[in-house]
């Protein structure tokens, strides 16, 4: 049986990509399994007693080394903030290329701690920065510097002990530009190198209340314990900042759904379903409810949200339990046709996700195709004929070509970059000043004023010649012959309208990271937790992958 | 330094700014960041222009002609922009001319990618100055200085025809030292070392 891929009018709709859960593709754990087998060293720890100084991790394979830099600072309370307009944070990270020398160390010492303002080089990969949460840092350390454990309760309603603001790469302040290091086997997979920063960065905060509880009772103090360790992640703290991403991406776009959807295709497509691996899927299941329960949030949007889930995991736990029919051919088929039917989209999205954790067969193929080369596709196809693109608009664009953006509740926003910040931030086009600076990212809108005015041009005039009077839409022309060729380039829905949910965006790239506990502090921003409950880095090469769904258990 | 991906946002940003449209200002980031990568001034260049932009009057063309004679300079990026979206038409003319364009190393990598479309190499005189576009994969050029062009009198493309650059009996020559590592086959390797099948009516 051949099952079709679903249709990007369905999955392409912000409600349902902000209901997407982390899975096996993920990037956070794909790099787990990627760099499972380096070698992994603690290279340097040069702290004080207060925890400030410098600290080295690396990741070693033959002859290639990452190493990570930690820069520990003092900052005062008032000086912390999660905000990206922040200039001093509690510590900042770079991912170096190699082994740093002494000079580097030096000069990265002036630079990284600064973020946006210092300068990076082509040696270095990745750069971020992070706070201690307040809630547990000075908590842990103290209860660690008495010899006790500090309590698990308290810890997981937190989750970590620093959260991150940013993590750049890709070229940005002078980092290594993509090109250099596409080639490299290990990192195919998309923000790689990103997720070995985090990941890395988790290590130093452990190490880091170590050090500090020792330094304050060296007879008495105790290490954290590492089931405890484990189950600390590292959390983030998310803007407006990614949201434009996934609309200037469309390939990159592209690629991720396209993993995700062909893998749900192939396993649909199993004739026959065997028990061990339901076996597998219903355990994650049924511990993932406990995750779910430990998902806190004060966001309303967000609680209404969980609530249906844990309702709608309960009827999916069900069906696994009561009606799924090993005995009938492509029963996957028939659980997802039920669960269409019958659960609401956190969860049926929730159970896209979960589906695949027996199946690594599928997915890890899946996972080489999730990087994209954006180049190949840049340069507008001017042979084509305005037939040509009027059929891609009224096939690709069907939905979109029905928003009628006269009415001022479908135009009512605007997207525009920060001249504080040279950051994305989102306005109310009929209040706020600045829509004349509008970023290219109403992209419905200006797909709909791209079809109105091919309307009465003729079919056989070539895309070429149509562009001689029409540049004011070429970025638009672009990305439909984009989408014509790749199906989930495009978000089916409208980017500036009055009820457009700016976290769904968020949510869909952080589903991607591999981020859990979405938990959303308005309707532009929220936090999250990564690698709560992956391996630490010792245990790496005895791990199994499905520790995510452990994670608080 | 600075990174590709900066120059590219910045480029960008800078050119919708001056007054471009934002797919034009898309191209810009690509051609500025292509230039640079390339070894060539292109952002050097490009701020130079733009110094200069809205003070001054610069042709728009729009439909490109076999000779393009202007007394009011051409401007660059426009004319490069519609070279890139009429090249398909212009590789019919075999060689184009433009008369007076102002800093005409912008134009260049609209030029450079137009090679891409079309699958062949051009062949451009800014002045004395030559490039050979080779498929947007490189540039041969005997300007190396690295200065602000701030304008053309003269530029020149000529579309090269796909051909090879030596003479066949150069080819055979070489191809006869290369059969110098082929195995001479046995009448027993020739039934058993193919693998394929032995009649061909099956």
């Amino acid at each position: 049986m051949e099952i079709q891929l679903r249709d990007p009018k369905e999955v392409m709709k912000l409600s349902r990509l902000g209901s997407f859960h982390q899975s096996k593709l993920s990037f956070l754990r794909s790099f787990l399994q990627e760099f499972k087998n380096w070698e992994y060293k603690r290279d340097l720890l040069d702290l004080d007693e207060n925890g400030f100084g410098v600290v080295i991790y690396s990741f070693k394979k033959k002859n290639r080394i990452y190493s990570l830099i930690c820069f520990a600072n003092k900052i005062s309370d008032q000086e912390r903030s999660d905000r990206v307009i922040a200039t001093k944070w509690d510590a900042a990270f770079t991912l170096f290329d190699g082994v740093p020398t002494k000079q580097d160390i030096e000069r990265l010492k002036q630079n990284v701690p600064k973020q946006e303002v210092g300068r990076m080089s082509f040696k270095e990969l990745t750069l971020s920065r992070a706070n201690k949460s307040v809630r547990i840092f000075d908590y842990v350390v103290e209860c660690l510097s008495k010899g006790k454990q500090p309590d698990k309760d308290k810890l997981a309603k937190v989750g970590y002990l620093y959260r991150t603001t940013a993590v750049y790469g890709s070229g940005k302040f002078g980092l290594a530009d993509r090109f250099r290091i596409k080639n490299r086997e290990e990192i195919y997979g998309p923000f790689r190198l990103e997720m070995m920063l985090v990941y890395l960065v988790r290590q130093f905060t452990f190490d880091q209340v170590n050090h500090i509880a020792k330094s304050k009772n060296p007879k008495k103090a105790v290490k954290l314990d590492p089931n405890i360790s484990r189950n600390l992640g590292i959390g983030n703290s998310t803007g407006l900042g990614m949201a434009p991403f996934i609309v200037n991406h469309p390939l990159l776009l592209n690629n991720w759904i396209m993993a995700r959807e062909t893998a749900l295709k192939q396993i649909r497509e199993i004739k026959e379903v065997k028990k061990k691996d339901v076996d597998l899927i219903i355990s994650c299941l049924q511990n993932s409810k406990k995750n779910i329960d430990n998902w806190t949030t004060e966001s309303e949007f967000q609680l209404l949200k969980i609530n249906n889930l844990k309702k709608d995991l309960d009827l999916l736990l069900q069906y696994f339990l009561t009606k799924f029919d090993f005995e009938r051919e492509f029963s996957y088929n028939d659980l997802y046709i039920w669960a269409k039917n019958n659960l609401g989209e956190e969860c049926l999205e929730f159970m896209v996700s979960v589906i695949m954790e027996p199946y690594e067969k599928i997915t890890n193929p899946l996972i080489r195709t999730m990087s994209a080369d954006e180049e190949k596709f840049f340069t507008i196809p001017i042979e084509k004929t305005i037939l040509d693109l009027r059929k891609v608009l009224e096939l690709k664009y069907s939905d979109i070509l029905k928003i009628d953006f006269k009415k001022k509740e479908n135009n009512q926003n605007f997207w525009f970059i920060s001249k504080n910040k040279e950051e994305p931030r989102l306005a109310n086009r009929f209040q706020d000043e600045g829509s004349d600076l509008e970023q290219p990212l109403a992209i419905a809108r200006d797909i709909c004023k791209l079809y109105e005015r091919i309307s009465n041009e003729k079919n056989s005039l070539k895309i070429g010649t149509f562009l001689m009077n029409n540049n004011d839409l070429r970025h638009v022309v672009r990305r439909a012959f984009i989408t014509e060729k790749f199906p989930y380039a495009e978000i089916q829905d409208n980017t500036i309208g009055s009820k457009l949910m700016p976290i769904d965006m968020l949510r869909l790239k952080l589903s991607f990271f591999g981020a859990v506990k979405f938990d959303p502090r308005s309707d532009k921003w929220l936090r999250i937790c990564m690698f709560q409950g992956a391996p630490l880095p010792t245990e790496l090469t005895t791990s199994n992958d499905h520790w995510v769904y452990n994670s608080i258990n | 330094m600075k990174s590709f991906s900066e120059i590219d946002t910045t480029v960008k940003r800078a050119s919708k700014s001056i007054g471009f449209e934002w797919g034009i200002a898309e191209e810009l980031g690509k051609n500025i960041r292509l230039l640079e990568m390339f070894g060539l001034a292109g952002l050097k260049n490009l701020n130079s222009y733009f110094k200069i932009y809205n003070q001054k009057q610069f042709q728009k063309i729009s439909l490109i002609s076999k000779i393009n004679t202007s007394n009011i300079a051409y401007c660059p990026i426009i004319s490069g922009t519609n070279f890139l979206d009429q090249v398909i038409n212009l590789e019919k003319m075999d060689e184009i001319n433009f008369e007076n364009m102002a800093f005409p190393l912008l134009f260049l990598p609209f030029v450079s990618r137009s090679t891409e479309i079309i699958g062949k190499r051009i062949f451009l005189n800014i002045d004395e100055k030559e490039f050979l576009l080779n498929f947007n994969q490189s540039i041969y050029s005997n300007y190396l200085s690295g200065d602000i062009i701030d304008s053309a009198k003269k530029i020149k493309i000529k579309f090269i025809e796909n051909k090879n650059t030596f003479e066949e009996n150069e080819w055979q020559e070489l191809y006869k030292l290369s059969e110098g590592t082929f195995v001479e086959e046995t009448e027993q390797l020739k039934n058993s070392a193919a693998g394929a099948g032995l009649t061909d009516n099956d």
